[in-house]
């Protein structure tokens, strides 16, 4: 194991962003004012749920698919060697999505060019040189990339 | 639904139930093949645990004509001629793979008994009007699993479940119905042209047995069954015959279960990865069965009254001395601890090894399950001690859940587990582990 030896030291109580069956636990916020006497406390009003990262890069669970970025064929789009690339098959491909495409029996992350007849996958990194669908062949794409997650090892 | 429908006479029928069963077509290489492009077209087996036979199969493996639970030593030389892929299993990734496909159907359809860990029961008839009638439903819902998990899944729909099971087998064995098939659509004439075409051992509930001793009753369609005088099939054959005839009349008698009832014992077992001869590692791997058991006790809010303990030497081994040990290990207080069920099977373990024999398989089984919490006092009652294993195992269980099965156990499992068993050729947990997620380039 090389590059993505930095997650190994996570400890209990860094949450991370996690496909795990259940729920993800978080403290429910206290509410802690008293009814009867004086006004209300106007904090209270502003009391609200702790932000979730399955929340904000998940919309489809059951869809939603982690894969390991190997290469820095898409490095100009920000995304590089080790990222875990969060992929979601419920998303309609269209052009300009970045997608994950089976070519030769493997899979490869890159943008999906499709403009009238014409389907091809650019790479985001100059040494790379795009792949063209030739007229008469099918292009599979397993899903649509709809994140990126990195862990700096600190 | 509108009004004018209300008023009909036909009213009393709009709520008349309508199940679909939704399959995955060979789930277990059907998941392999999600992750694995490289499997598409390539014959694939998923074998049992420890390696054993053949538990899952493509379609190119059937067309070679292998049988389901076919050894796989017995298939080397098919492996060979064909290229056969054999898997081991990966019960991680067809579990959580499982879930995502409930959790689309349930999305689509609420009313959803999972009937297995690749096939469940919907009932349709509120909702199919949502999706533009039962057929359009059925599409719907084997696309969406198609392409939100990769999947592919058959559908059949009928009257009862009986039937949707049976459309079932016809849209999976006859392209032209492209997956999806409602019998509770067909004319009657053509319901009864399929039923006169498949034989009566494919029902549901029809084993190879009972389909034999029908064929000497001059039964041998599914409509020769339907046919047949009732009351002389249950004379013959018993109340759930009759039960499954009428289900093919389309008289529902099995209704929808929506939680599966509790489970009234626990079994955890498994053969070694080799032969093992001391008490030691058995007693580990024993330990390993216990956390296993005691996780899913827990997981359906039960208790155990006892435990049992077995061991087992290789019986297709017929040179070597054969031994089988078991006893049944009381608690003096039903538990649901971890702690307690290792140091009760552990105690059945010493009583029942013997020395000088190659041990093969061992596994306890939990017992005497009750609910949590109608559970009895006893004389020896601790409710301080209780809290206290309460709070222990609900900590070992969270982590167990976030970290993984094992990362938290009791020192009796061991460290190095080198009773495992043998899984040379599992495809990595992709879906569950962050060292496993499959890679892009």
């Amino acid at each position: 194991m090389n590059s993505h030896n930095h997650i190994v030291m996570r400890t209990l109580h860094q949450t991370p962003v996690s496909l795990a069956p259940e729920p993800s636990v978080h403290e429910a916020p206290l509410f802690l004012y008293k009814v009867a006497a004086g006004f209300p406390s106007p904090a209270t009003d502003y009391m609200e749920d702790g932000l979730d990262l399955n929340e904000f890069l998940i919309q489809h669970k059951a869809a939603t698919f982690l894969f390991r970025v190997q290469g820095n064929s898409m490095r100009d789009a920000g995304i590089v060697d080790g990222d875990k690339a969060v992929v979601d098959r419920s998303v309609e491909p269209q052009h300009n999505h970045i997608v994950i495409a089976v070519v030769d029996g493997e899979y490869t992350i890159k943008r999906l060019y499709r403009v009238r007849d014409r389907i091809e996958l650019h790479a985001e990194n100059p040494t790379y040189s795009p792949i063209v669908i030739a007229a008469d062949s099918q292009l599979e794409i397993w899903g649509v990339v709809v994140g990126v997650v990195r862990r700096y090892p600190a | 639904m509108t009004n004018v429908a209300d008023t009909t006479p036909r009213a009393t029928n709009v709520h008349q139930p309508l199940f679909a069963l939704v399959d995955v077509n060979n789930f277990y290489v059907s998941c392999e093949r999600v992750f694995n492009p490289r499997l598409e077209q390539v014959p694939v087996v998923v074998l049992s645990n420890n390696d054993g036979c053949a538990v899952a199969r493509s379609n190119e493996v059937k067309a070679l004509g292998v049988k389901m639970g076919a050894p796989w030593f017995k298939l080397k030389d098919l492996e060979k001629k064909h290229g056969i892929v054999a898997l081991s299993s990966n019960y991680t990734l067809y579990g959580d793979m499982s879930n995502r496909v409930v959790s689309v159907m349930r999305d689509l359809a609420p009313d959803i008994e999972v009937y297995s860990i690749d096939e469940s029961f919907i009932r349709i008839e509120r909702t199919a009007h949502l999706y533009g009638g039962t057929v359009p439903m059925g599409h719907i819902i084997r696309n969406r699993v198609r392409q939100w998990t990769g999947l592919p899944v058959c559908v059949g729909i009928g009257e009862t479940k009986t039937l949707a099971k049976f459309a079932n087998h016809i849209a999976k064995k006859n392209n032209e119905f492209n997956g999806v098939c409602d019998v509770a659509a067909m004319s009657l004439d053509e319901r009864n042209q399929w039923m006169r075409r498949i034989d009566v051992g494919e029902v549901w509930g029809i084993g190879r047995r009972i389909s034999e001793r029908l064929i000497k009753l001059k039964i041998q369609s599914v409509h020769d069954l339907v046919s047949a005088d009732i009351k002389r099939l249950r004379a013959h054959f018993g109340v759930v015959m009759e039960r499954t005839v009428s289900e093919l009349r389309g008289v529902s008698c099995l209704a929808l279960e929506d939680v599966a009832p509790s489970k009234q014992q626990i079994m955890s077992s498994r053969s070694f990865g080799t032969m093992m001869h001391t008490i030691e590692l058995i007693g580990e791997a024993v330990a390993w069965h216990v956390h296993a058991a005691a996780e899913k006790l827990r997981a359906q809010h039960s208790v155990a009254g006892a435990i049992y303990v077995f061991i087992q030497t290789n019986r297709f081994r017929d040179s070597d001395p054969q031994y089988n040990g078991g006893m049944v290990v009381p608690l003096a207080d039903v538990s649901d601890d971890t702690r307690a069920l290792t140091t009760a099977a552990l105690h059945g373990l010493r009583r029942i090894f013997r020395d000088g024999y190659a041990y093969k398989k061992c596994g306890v089984m939990l017992i005497e399950l009750q609910d949590k919490r109608i559970r009895q006092e006893t004389l020896f009652d601790d409710p301080q001690a209780r809290a206290r294993s309460a709070r222990v195992m609900l900590a070992l269980d969270a982590v167990n859940r976030v970290w993984g099965r094992g990362t938290l156990r009791t020192a009796a499992s061991g460290i190095t587990q080198r009773w495992a068993m043998r899984s040379e050729n599992r495809s990595p947990r992709y879906t569950t582990h962050w060292r496993e997620l499959p890679v892009v380039r």
